[in-house]
């Protein structure tokens, strides 16, 4: 071993990223492509009457115009892992505004861009339903991918004859991944078999389903991605656009390629869905939680079962005797809802979090000495022992990083010049999930490390810590291991989401690594020194020698649960905000976040990941919001200029520490995941220093200027 | 896109001449606005005739103390020139709050003026929109207007002149300079941009085919104590939700002149007369700020989801009048 895990190495890939050099999908260069745009449905619910065509399909460059009428039938796809199982341009069903309505192909981007403004579409209108908040009595129950409901305790009983109650609804907004990447896929047929190279956040269940859609084995098909300029969900599942590229590939026998606009981004590949949550608790007069009721309403599409579960985390968080959680959906004239960093604990801890500090205000108690009364020693709902769990100290390391003795509990008592200073915290937490991975570990002629998995790189660094995992190991340097990913050719692996990749992957390349050290050591006849490794190949006149590793975790794949253990990570979360007193505008001025979320491979690259979330929680709270047009049925605008991310001027300082843990129950290498984790708990804690600083408890997301007037 | 015809202007005059003979052709200069409009289909010229290299770019002193910013001048030019951060420091701090570093090296300062609103519904040909195509409704009256006007506005169109640079250049009475096919004209900045009426679909007094050469900044010596401010959800990179540009001649503890315009409420920069007269000869003091607010909002009308641009105006005049007024002295 050589301590390689552990060290803040910068990331590998930061030059090719940086100089240009990291090719991304759109810019692979193919021999004789051609280009696919779509042309849209305005309208959200209803029929296409009438097709015209005939202008886009004599436009100049134009190959091919693909519509309902002409595209071939496909094999029907189910969600999950395809994001929706509705596919268009199969009939004339319209069920949401977005929806392709014909995909042209020309010899340019340019013409083809040009010949899809000039279809011509009529429909037949029909109801259409779009603010799932109107029609909450239209709340169904589906099976997502959790239980729907839980229920542990007496709720009512507890409720009934506890001292302290408190009962309040949270809105969470719709928003949008806005990747900086759109989507792109190439596709490209040769003798009889198809090669794409795709922005997907999983190359393997990307194959599986377009195979499937194509009525091909597997096998026919591979999926490349290389680098991705952003996932955050939105990459994950399988969408209509990825199959009909390889379509339009088909009819017109040349390589296409197709990128969605921004505005198509939109409504192609899913959002997170807005959440109506209502929290109810009941405590003791000394804090102790006595009961908890979440419960969470989305917006869920017409065609698809997605959820999001708005009231997850509760049944995790507290120790409380008495929990209940309940998960509906209203359907809407929407593309459906799909993860989006921080999926279900994310929107929950938001609920969750805001109930738990205004109940503190009604208790006149710390927030912090709340929480810790409260504290879970074990899972409350599955019974379970966590893993690890090391929140304690999190919370006494943030409040004394950020100085929380300081403050003053009473709104509005903080201040400087104009500005009202309020200090909020927040708890997070997120379950983790773990995939099974293989990986094979290759010494190469003259002594370098291969490393091949078929992972993906979505941005988070996985380039710089597959390669520390292995030479940690085989005692090289990092910087002579090099990782290919991100193609069905390699060893399996799955979708780079729920945080699992370091976890499941880095496993992997442990077990192979570990595997081929053994070889090295036999062959070797006893331990060998690295610098002599590429000696003992030439001795033996190998061009190479490979091992094979696998890791599968225990108990079920895709959960953080094994039979003893219970597995999720955590953290505290400490914020200042500013509020001008006049002008009411909040902002961020301070973030402390100290986690609980098992071995740390590379500091720098884990903080990066951090404090990324917690901008995305800065945009949660006071910024994101994707605006619903009720009159026409579709978003008012589709565009960064409208859908506001925060910029480097709405971004503090932001600081981000870990709690020294392994956690060996998680994953051999004692990691767990740490991508999605940042994002949470962050705009819970930006309200609550929001009503600190205010006296005005804001409910709904994001907290813009006039509910602060 | 719509294919189009493109050539480049060597001379003002030829330059003029190919727009003027042309229904639908159109200057293009830093093309921010312009080739974002055209890529979504709201813009369909069929020829760009760009201006971008024309001399127009210089920024001299006029003789009487004004200060002359030539049309081609970008805006970060503009903003950063030793002249106008002298004597209008108000219009620095519009520039320098208006896009970002990279767009404001870009954009034109006639180009600014001519900029178009951000309304959503003027921006996606898929909704009805008067601005775009007249006579087929106002999508914002009934749908999301959150950032529409709440002053000057009609039944057939609520939206907001959308320019940071321009909010201040009203304060300001500047006068836009241009040239036409019958020669050149002035046009005092009050008579530049239109309130939408029933032909919201005209943003400007600008004939088809009409250049702006410059801006002429008439000479203001108290304009040296002045401000820009723009209250936004984001801290950069945004468009005001509303903006006050605050110009002010204080002595003696009183108010001896004043100017004020404000940006995000109306179809136009709008000048706060009203506002002007109660400050004149008042006591430099937050209840005078106060009730010059209340005078300058006096007439606002707001819509579903903008109400709250009325208080924020409000206050954000009282804001800027005594950060622009100091301690009075
Ligand atoms: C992302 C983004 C953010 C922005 N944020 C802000 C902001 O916060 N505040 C703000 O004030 N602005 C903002 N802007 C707008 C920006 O200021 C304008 O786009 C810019 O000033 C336009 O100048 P241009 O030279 O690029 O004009 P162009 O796009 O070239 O032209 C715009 C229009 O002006 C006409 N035109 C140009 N020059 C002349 C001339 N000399 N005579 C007659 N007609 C002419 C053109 O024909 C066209 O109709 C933003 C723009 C973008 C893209």
């Amino acid at each position: 071993m050589s301590n390689e895990i552990g060290k803040p190495l910068s990331r590998l890939d930061g030059r090719p990223k940086v100089t240009g050099a990291a090719r991304y999908t759109a810019d692979t260069p193919i021999e004789g492509l051609t280009y696919a745009v779509f042309a849209t449905s305005t309208i959200p619910h209803g029929r296409v009457t009438k097709l015209d065509v005939s202008k886009a399909e004599v436009a100049p460059g134009v190959l091919k115009v693909l519509t309902h009428l002409n595209t071939p039938k496909l094999k029907p796809i189910q969600h999950p892992p395809a994001g929706q199982s509705l596919m268009p341009l199969q009939d004339d069903r319209i069920l949401y505004e977005g929806q392709p309505v014909a995909l042209v192909v020309a010899d340019t981007w340019e013409r083809a861009r040009h010949a899809a403004d000039l279809v011509r579409v009529e429909y037949a209108r029909a109801p259409f339903l779009m603010d799932f908040t109107e029609h909450l009595d239209k709340a169904v129950t589906v099976k997502g991918f959790f239980e729907p409901d839980s229920k542990t305790g007496d709720f009512d009983r507890a409720f009934n004859s506890a001292p302290v109650k408190l009962k309040q609804n949270y809105h969470l907004a719709d928003r949008h991944h806005n990747a900086m990447e759109p989507h792109a896929t190439i596709a490209a047929w040769r003798r009889g078999k198809l090669d794409m190279y795709d922005t997907v956040q999983g190359v393997f269940v990307a194959r599986t389903v377009i195979a499937q859609a194509l009525g091909r084995k597997p096998a026919d098909v591979r999926v490349r991605s290389k680098y991705l300029g952003g996932g955050y969900g939105c990459k994950g599942f399988v969408w209509p656009h990825q199959i009909l590229a390889a379509v339009a590939a088909r009819e017109v026998r040349r390589p296409v390629k197709l990128v969605l606009t921004r505005a198509q981004d939109y409504t192609s590949h899913g959002y997170q869905a807005a959440t109506e949550q209502t929290v109810t608790l009941a405590a003791g007069r000394d804090g102790q939680l006595v009961a908890l009721r979440h419960e969470s309403v989305a917006p869920g599409s017409m065609s698809d079962d997605y959820v999001e579960y708005g009231a997850i985390a509760s049944r995790t968080m507290y120790a409380c005797p008495a929990l209940e959680t309940r998960h509906r959906i209203v359907r809407v004239n929407r593309g459906p809802g799909t993860p989006m960093r921080a999926p279900q604990e994310g929107p929950s801890m938001f609920g969750l979090e805001c109930a738990m500090d205004e109940l503190a205000v009604v208790l006149k108690m710390d927030p912090v000495e709340l929480r810790l009364k409260n504290y879970a020693e074990r899972d409350p709902t599955k019974g379970k022992p966590f893993s690890s769990k090391k929140l304690r100290e999190c919370y006494s390391e943030g409040a004394q990083r950020f100085g929380w003795e300081r403050r003053n509990p009473k709104p509005g008592s903080m201040r400087e010049g104009h500005d009202l200073i309020g200090w909020g915290m927040a708890s997070a937490l997120m379950e983790t999930y773990r995939f099974p991975a293989t990986a094979r570990v290759t010494l190469e002629r003259g002594g370098t490390v291969l490393i091949e998995s078929g992972t993906q790189e979505i941005g988070t660094g996985v380039y710089t810590i597959m390669p520390q995992i292995a030479a940690d190991v085989l005692g090289v340097a990092p910087e002579r291991v090099r990782l290919v990913l991100g193609d069905t050719t390699l060893p399996g692996a799955g979708m780079t989401a729920g945080s699992s990749t370091t976890m499941g992957v880095g496993s992997a390349v442990h077990d192979a690594a570990t595997k081929l050290k053994q070889k090295l050591t036999e062959m070797a006849g006893g331990p060998i020194a690295p610098d002599a490794y590429a000696d003992l190949l030439k001795r033996r006149r190998l061009e190479k020698l490979s091992a094979e590793g696998l890791w599968k975790p225990d108990g079920e794949a895709g959960t953080g649960e094994s039979k003893e253990w219970t597995m999720y990570t955590f953290g505290a979360v400490f914020v200042e905000v500013r509020v001008d007193e006049s002008l009411r505008v909040p902002r961020l001025a301070r973030c402390v976040g100290v986690y609980s979320a098992g071995r740390i491979i590379n500091p720098k690259t884990a903080r990066s990941q951090m404090t990324g979330g917690m901008i995305w929680g800065l945009g949660q709270a006071l910024l994101e919001h994707t605006e619903l047009e009720l009159n026409y049925g579709r978003y008012v605008a589709k565009d960064l200029a409208n859908y506001l991310v925060p910029v480097n001027a709405d971004v503090p300082d932001l600081e981000a520490y870990f709690v020294d843990e392994v956690d060996e129950h998680a994953s051999p290498i004692g990691a767990k995941g740490i991508g999605e984790l940042g994002a949470v708990g962050v705009s819970a804690a930006i309200a609550n220093a929001v009503y600190h600083a205010t006296g005005v408890r804001v409910r709904d997301l994001p907290i813009t200027v006039e509910k602060l007037l | 896109m719509k294919p189009f015809v493109y050539s480049r202007a060597t001379e003002a005059a030829a330059a003029v001449r190919q727009v003027s003979n042309e229904r639908s052709a159109k200057f293009i200069a830093g093309g921010t606005n312009l080739l974002d409009l055209m890529k979504s289909g709201v813009e369909l010229p069929d020829r760009l005739v760009d201006i971008a290299r024309l001399p127009l770019a210089e920024i001299t002193a006029l003789p009487q103390g004004g200060v002359r910013i030539g049309a081609m001048a970008r805006n970060s030019t503009a903003a950063n020139h030793p002249l106008v951060r002298e004597r209008y420091p108000v219009l620095t701090q519009a520039f320098l709050a208006g896009a970002t570093g990279q767009i404001r090296n870009m954009a034109s300062v006639g180009g600014n003026l001519m900029q178009r609103t951000r309304c959503p519904y003027f921006y996606d040909p898929a909704m009805r929109c008067n601005k775009r195509e007249p006579g087929s409704g106002c999508s914002a009256v009934e749908g999301f207007n959150r950032i529409h006007a709440v002053l000057g506005a009609s039944e057939q169109c609520i939206a907001v002149h959308p320019s940071d640079m321009c909010v201040a250049l009203a304060a300001l009475d500047a006068v836009v300079r241009v040239q036409g096919p019958e020669g050149e004209r002035e046009i005092p900045f009050d008579d530049f941009h239109r309130l939408p009426g029933d032909t919201p679909q005209q943003d400007t007094n600008l004939r088809h085919g009409e250049l702006i050469t410059a801006v002429d900044l008439p000479a203001l010596p108290f304009a040296k104590r002045s401000h820009y401010l723009k209250v936004r959800d984001r801290a950069s990179y945004e468009f005001a939700l509303v903006s006050v540009a605050a110009v002010l001649d204080v002595s003696g503890g009183r108010v001896r002149d004043a100017r004020v315009a404000l940006g995000g409420v109306a179809h136009k920069p709008w000048r706060a007369r009203e506002a002007e007269k109660i400050l004149t000869g008042a006591r430099a003091n937050e209840e005078t700020y106060r009730k010059a607010a209340e005078a300058a909002l006096s007439g606002a009308r707001a819509y579903k989801h903008n109400t709250f641009k009325i208080e924020l105006a409000k206050r954000a005049i009282v804001r800027a009048l005594s950060t622009a007024g100091g301690s009075g002295a």
